[in-house]
Parts: structure tokens; C-alpha cells; sequence
């Protein structure tokens, strides 16, 4: 089952499957490690929930919504 | 930072590096946390801060090394993910990377999270023969049941790779003398290239000539063919305005003593 990283909770680990951004914010992504194929996990959310910091490739990185709903990921246990 | 207008030339000129006359320039590159500072340290033996977070080196460090008493001037670049940069640190690192033509490029790597750190490797291999992986921080790898491979890695990408612990010093010795054979030009490595697809690689083959005329001496001609035919507006209006040209020249200065 795939659906948006904006909607992975915390303590789901999910494997990116599609960056579906154009560009150089999608050369940006690929650059900093959201490259399909890659786990992926929520490890803090801002108090409001936007940007949400994730663990990628052993970095943590914060994403805002605009992102992360652009980034497909398939639940994984 | 090229593309920007004349209020940062102040940042043009701290990029800018005035060596000794006849030091080799030795460049070191890689992703943030990955010990450069710390083998710029073993290096020159300075205490530069270092410091386990990414970011700590927001500008250049420079300082000097001996190798079989010739003097070599090492520069410590900001932390990196990209060539591509977004941020003001990481233009730092960039243009030095495509402008400032060092002797040598030691590509710093974190050995935990090498293929993470690959991605910048295989950038700066695209724009200069003169490069050195250094895997660094072997011990932790270690810890965490990692060991890395160096002959597959060294056939694999065409460079010499280097596996280093900076913190008690294991490997600096081996990687200086690399250093020293590849400024010297004692091994000429040949990094993985590319391949384009053919469409790209015909427009490449139309687009480098005519960038080297208009540029002479720019060694990273193809990465800025690329970038226009990504439709990169800012390269594009660093070309239109002779700004590209501006930075070259400040970088081929390095190391003649021509410098004003």
C-alpha cells in the first residue's frame, strides 16, 4: 500500500518509491538521500506539523507539507 | 555564488585564496560529519574547531603541510551534499570544487553511510581526474559490522581510496602519500564517468567547444553544459554577464602568484 510521506506516522518505517517532483527541488531530494528505494521514518514533528524531521539514510532531514506530500512511500513492517 | 551580483564580492574574495607562491592547493570535500575538520587537523597539524554536527565549518579553513619538504596549502570546505548547492556554505564548497582547480580533491566519506556518500563522490569525479576517496571513521563502521572493501571501491570508481580512522591517525601517512603522487601527477587516476544518454550526450558535444571558447581554461565545462541544458537560469546569466568569467580567472590565478 503506497501513500504520501506527509502522511507516515510516527514509529511506521515506510520505503520511497516515488519522488514526484520536478527540477532542481527534485535534484535536491535525490541529493539529500529520498531516493526511491530508501527507508524512511518519523523521528520528530514540529509542534504544529509542519516542517517534520525525518531519518533517511542515518541523517535526520526536516521536511515541510509542500515536499513531503510529493513523496510516495509503501508501509513497511 | 558567481551568479550573484556585485554586493558579494565580498564573499568572491573570501573564496578567493592567495597561497604562497608554488604551494600545491589540496581541496578537502565531502558530506557534512564526516571528520574532515578532524583530518584537516591530523593534516597541519592546527587545531581547527571540530565538532560532532553538521555545519560546523560554515566557511573555509586553510593551512599548510609538508610532504618530503615540499609545502602544500589545504583548504577545509564546508560540509556538502551536492554540487548543486541551495545554501550560502555549500557555494563556498561548490565553486571552490568547480573553480578554485586544486592540486588534488580529497573526498571525505563517512564508512557507515558510504553510499549516501557517494552521490557527492561521483559529482566531483565528473569535473576533475584529480580526486582521492578518503573513507573515514573506519572504527565505528567497524563497531557497527561494516567493513569496507577497498580494492572493489578503487576498481569500481577509478580513484585511489584511502581508508582512514583521522581521530588516532590510522591512514593519514598512506593518504598524504597519495597526495603527494597525484599532485605530482606520479598517478593520473580515471574516474567512473556518466554516460549520458545519446541525445544528451550530442547536445554536450556541441555545447562544451563553444563553452571553451568562451572560457578558456575552464576545466568544469561539461558540469556547466549540463547545467544549461537543465535550463539553470542563474548559470545561464552568469554567462550573459561574464561573471562565470570573473570567478574562473580568480581560481587559474591560484598558485601563479598573479594574484594582485
Amino acid at each position: 500500500m503506497t501513500k504520501k510521506l506527509s502522511e507516515l506516522k510516527r514509529g511506521e518505517k515506510g520505503m520511497i518509491v516515488n519522488v514526484n517532483l520536478n527540477g532542481l527541488t527534485r535534484r535536491r531530494l535525490l541529493d539529500l538521500g529520498f531516493i526511491p528505494g530508501t527507508v524512511i521514518s518519523v523521528v520528530f514533528e514540529s509542534p504544529l506539523g509542519d516542517p517534520v524531521a525525518y531519518l533517511v539514510r542515518d541523517t535526520i532531514i526536516a521536511l515541510r507539507k509542500d515536499e513531503s506530500e510529493k513523496i510516495e512511500v509503501e508501509l513497511i513492517n | 555564488m558567481f551568479w550573484k551580483k556585485k554586493e558579494n564580492n565580498q564573499q568572491l574574495i573570501q573564496i578567493d585564496i592567495l597561497p604562497k607562491r608554488d604551494t600545491k592547493i589540496i581541496a578537502l570535500a565531502g558530506n557534512p560529519n564526516t571528520g574532515k575538520s578532524t583530518i584537516f587537523n591530523r593534516l597541519t597539524g592546527l587545531k581547527q574547531h571540530t565538532g560532532n554536527w553538521p555545519g560546523k565549518t560554515v566557511t573555509r579553513a586553510e593551512g599548510t603541510f609538508e610532504i618530503q619538504d615540499e609545502e602544500y596549502t589545504l583548504i577545509d570546505l564546508p560540509g556538502t551534499y551536492s554540487l548543486l548547492s541551495t545554501s550560502e556554505d555549500e557555494e563556498i564548497a561548490r565553486d571552490f570544487i568547480l573553480f578554485g582547480n586544486p592540486d588534488a580533491t580529497v573526498i571525505v566519506c563517512d564508512a557507515s553511510v558510504l553510499e549516501r556518500n557517494l552521490n557527492l563522490a561521483f559529482q566531483i569525479m565528473q569535473i576533475t581526474n584529480r580526486c582521492i576517496l578518503c573513507v573515514n571513521l573506519i572504527d565505528e563502521a567497524k563497531r557497527k559490522g561494516i567493513e569496507i572493501d577497498k580494492e572493489t571501491l578503487e576498481r569500481e570508481l577509478g580513484i585511489p581510496v584511502v581508508l582512514t580512522n583521522a581521530r588516532s591517525g590510522e591512514g593519514i601517512e598512506e593518504l598524504k602519500e597519495i597526495i603527494y603522487q597525484i599532485s605530482n601527477r606520479i598517478i593520473k587516476p580515471t574516474p567512473r564517468k556518466i554516460q549520458h544518454k545519446k541525445e544528451i550526450q550530442e547536445k554536450l558535444n556541441q555545447l562544451v567547444p563553444l563553452i571553451e571558447k568562451a572560457f578558456p581554461g575552464l576545466y568544469a565545462s561539461e558540469w556547466i553544459a549540463l547545467r544549461l541544458l537543465e535550463g539553470d537560469t542563474k548559470i545561464r546569466k552568469a554567462i550573459e554577464q561574464g561573471n562565470l568569467l570573473e570567478l574562473i580567472n580568480k581560481g587559474l590565478s591560484n598558485g601563479n602568484g598573479e594574484l594582485k
